[in-house]
């Protein structure tokens, strides 16, 4: 591609090494970070979403809310209906785009008659999507959504609204827990493609600093925070 | 761009008769600024993760090599390419390359404040292709033709009414010929305006405000969805990133995203922080085929082991320069090139040479309000004093200002004389009067005194003679 790409490679790593006036790391200063990259130190705890899991699903609604999510709180029966309600309400056209995802397959569909629903990757002309979550942060009552056959990325971002079923067991502290979590299900080092943590709808502050909803991603979105 | 820094001076004098630029600076104070505070007091722990932050940096830049090509490695494992760009002309060859063997017509662009450093948009549009600029703020900028003014709000020199005039000029042939009023219709419109443009584009390109070595992640904090778009929709996403922008671990950048979104809008948490780890995987329903980081040096590695390493820690927050009383009577764009304030004050004459930039360092009061609210705990107004230093070693320092400096201290390292003369400009100035303890005018000094008064001596003569009465 470029001429002599390992040129420039050792250039700009040798010049490091120069600047820190040793060589390449070994023995014991490479063994220190070798372990601090395995088994990553924590930053200091953040007091706010440490709490018994009922309150961390209230703090990720208060938080959720205040920055422009809507929240609703329903047991897995209830969902579907409130899918079907929550369109109504807002005078939105009864088709969504739904992520191919088994979680989502499990709740009745089915009972909603008017309910269009066409599941796949996210298009253009899209007005709603429903999506499912990989996890909620109470701290910032941000919604975490892992890239997958089951979760494709576009349906986060073109839909002017997302609507988003959330399980409160999967309602952690803070981004610490949601690493996790991670780990446990891709393995220590690896990630999905996209890993979006996203926190209430688009907004923008590019005009004279005044918050403006609705940028370039969903202008709203409505988070269903299902109990167990 | 082509840096004007060495006209500072002039810029300044345009910048202060700017009425419009005027009315937009005013709105700092309450606007990031104030929400900054708010955020801050709303978190108790703010101030140890600041301290955490710097460390955290701290121990990657002594590690810098080792977490980078840490960081290579994850990315090739995962499908990934790594190109590294010595110089700005290197990253722009690269970035070139890799649009030309897509094809790509058009390039979606997310706000990156390296691509404005290596000028990539003119390179570009020279070779057919076209970047489009999609964070709002950027967009506005790139129909008016102009630099960004602020690292995280470009258009922040722009008031309403002139981002309603650009777009009337610029949408009409859209056929959006009614010039707009509010400002969510005016973010309406170029959401309606950009949304084809994505879907329309070959390759997309974002900067990172962190990669993570642990997982060859690259991650991007935004507000408007746009970095997020360009990484999905395109079937190429390229990453530009400085090598500075590598830290260890997913533990690290939740340290770092505390700080970030709060030191930059106040916010609690931007909308959108996304980790991008490769391109789309076999089954997966979108993404792009083809995912590339550029590593760009451009002379970040020689700041290494010198007094002025602490920069590099910087996470472009831009509170800095919302908190600088003089960025917010001049605004970003009479530091004559990429990055203004403070920060752009410390790292301006490092990338484009002390001769051109020796102004910056020096616009300072040396107030001490960027260090105060920097996250990662830059001493800004040292590393500035170091850059004076280094001006008049180099001897770029004004020959008055020498032969000034030269003769106060051929004074001050006599002090018998130092003592006489004082006290002899104290009684010379007291025969000016000094009923309101200050001078409007002074003969030979209408350098100072044309913008503000001289303050006049108090009576009871020098503070040496004062001293020595009270002692006594």
């Amino acid at each position: 591609m470029s001429d002599a790409p390992n040129d420039a490679r050792a250039q700009i790593l040798g010049g490091i090494r120069r600047s820190l006036r040793r060589g390449e790391l070994s023995g014991e200063a490479r063994g220190a970070v070798e372990t601090r990259l395995a088994d990553p130190p924590r930053g200091p705890s953040v007091a706010r979403g440490q709490l018994p899991q009922a309150e961390k699903v209230a703090l990720f609604c208060q938080w959720a809310e205040t920055l422009n999510a809507t929240v609703a709180r329903v047991g897995s029966a209830e969902v579907p209906g409130e899918v079907s309600a929550y369109l109504a309400r807002n005078n939105l056209p009864a088709n969504v785009a739904m992520a191919p995802s088994p979680l989502l397959d499990g709740y009745d569909w089915a009972s909603q008659k008017m309910l269009s629903i066409r599941r796949g990757r996210g298009e253009g002309s899209d007005q709603v999507s429903v999506t499912g979550a990989f996890a909620g942060i109470a701290e910032t009552g941000t919604v975490v959504m892992a890239s997958g056959p089951d979760h494709p990325v576009s349906l986060n971002l073109l839909p002017d609204t997302h609507v988003v079923v959330l399980r409160e067991a999967d309602i952690v502290g803070g981004y610490e827990d949601v690493w996790g979590r991670l780990r446990a299900r891709y393995g220590k080092d690896l990630m999905p493609r996209t890993v979006n943590t996203i926190t209430g709808p688009s907004r923008t502050g590019d005009i004279e600093q005044a918050m403006e909803l609705g940028a370039h991603g969903p202008r709203r979105m409505h988070i269903l925070v299902v109990r167990d | 761009m082509e840096s004007t820094a060495h006209a500072f001076k002039a810029n300044v004098g345009h910048a202060l008769a700017d009425p419009n630029l005027q009315d937009s600076l005013a709105k700092l104070k309450v606007g990031f600024s104030e929400r900054r505070r708010q955020a801050a007091e709303r978190l108790p722990e703010f101030e140890a993760l600041r301290d955490r932050a710097r460390d955290i940096k701290n121990h990657t830049l002594a590690h810098l090599d080792f977490y980078l090509e840490e960081f290579e490695r994850k990315v090739i494992g995962l499908g990934g390419h790594v190109h590294w760009a010595p110089t700005a002309a290197d990253a722009r060859r690269i970035i070139a390359e890799l649009c030309q063997s897509v094809n790509a017509r058009t390039v979606a662009k997310s706000k990156s404040m390296v691509a404005e450093e290596i000028a990539l948009n003119e390179h570009l549009e020279a070779l057919g292709i076209a970047p489009i600029e999609t964070d709002l703020g950027e967009y506005i900028i790139q129909l008016r033709n102009e630099p960004p003014s602020h690292i995280i709000a470009p258009a922040v020199h722009l008031t309403k009414d002139q981002v309603a005039d650009t777009f009337l000029e610029h949408h009409a042939k859209l056929g959006f010929d009614k010039r707009l009023t509010e400002r969510n219709d005016l973010v309406a419109e170029a959401r309606y305006v950009l949304r084809q443009k994505f879907l329309d584009a070959d390759v997309g390109l974002t900067g990172a405000n962190f990669l993570v070595a642990e997982t060859g992640s690259s991650m991007l904090v935004t507000n408007e969805g746009n970095a997020d778009l360009s990484n999905t929709l395109p079937r190429m996403h390229i990453v530009l990133a400085s090598i500075e922008k590598v830290i260890p671990t997913l533990e690290d950048a939740a340290v770092l995203l505390r700080v970030l979104a709060r030191s930059a809008t106040g916010q609690e948490s931007s909308a959108y922080t996304t980790l991008n780890t490769g391109p789309k995987r076999r089954e997966d329903l979108d993404g792009p085929e083809q995912y590339h980081v550029v590593l760009l040096d451009n002379g970040r590695s020689s700041v290494l082991g010198t007094e002025m390493q602490d920069i590099l820690r910087c996470i472009r927050c831009g509170a800095c320069m919302n908190h600088c009383p003089v960025y917010g009577a001049v605004g970003g764009h009479a530091y004559g090139w990429v990055y203004p304030g403070p920060m752009g004050a410390v790292l301006t004459p490092q990338l484009v040479g002390v001769e051109e930039a020796s102004n910056l360092p020096n616009a300072s009061t040396f107030c001490g309000r960027c260090e105060s609210v920097c996250p990662v705990r830059i001493p800004l107004p040292k590393l500035m004093r170091h850059w004076r230093e280094r001006e008049f070693e180099k001897h770029l320092t004004p020959k008055a200002v020498r032969q000034g400096l030269a003769m106060w201290s051929f004074a001050a390292r006599r002090p018998a004389l130092y003592r006489r003369l004082t006290a002899m400009a104290n009684r010379v100035l007291a025969l000016f009067g000094r009923a309101d303890g200050r001078y409007r005018a002074l003969p030979l000094a209408s350098g100072w005194t044309r913008f503000r008064d001289f303050p006049a001596p108090q009576p009871g003569g020098t503070f040496h003679a004062r001293w020595a009465k009270r002692k006594s």
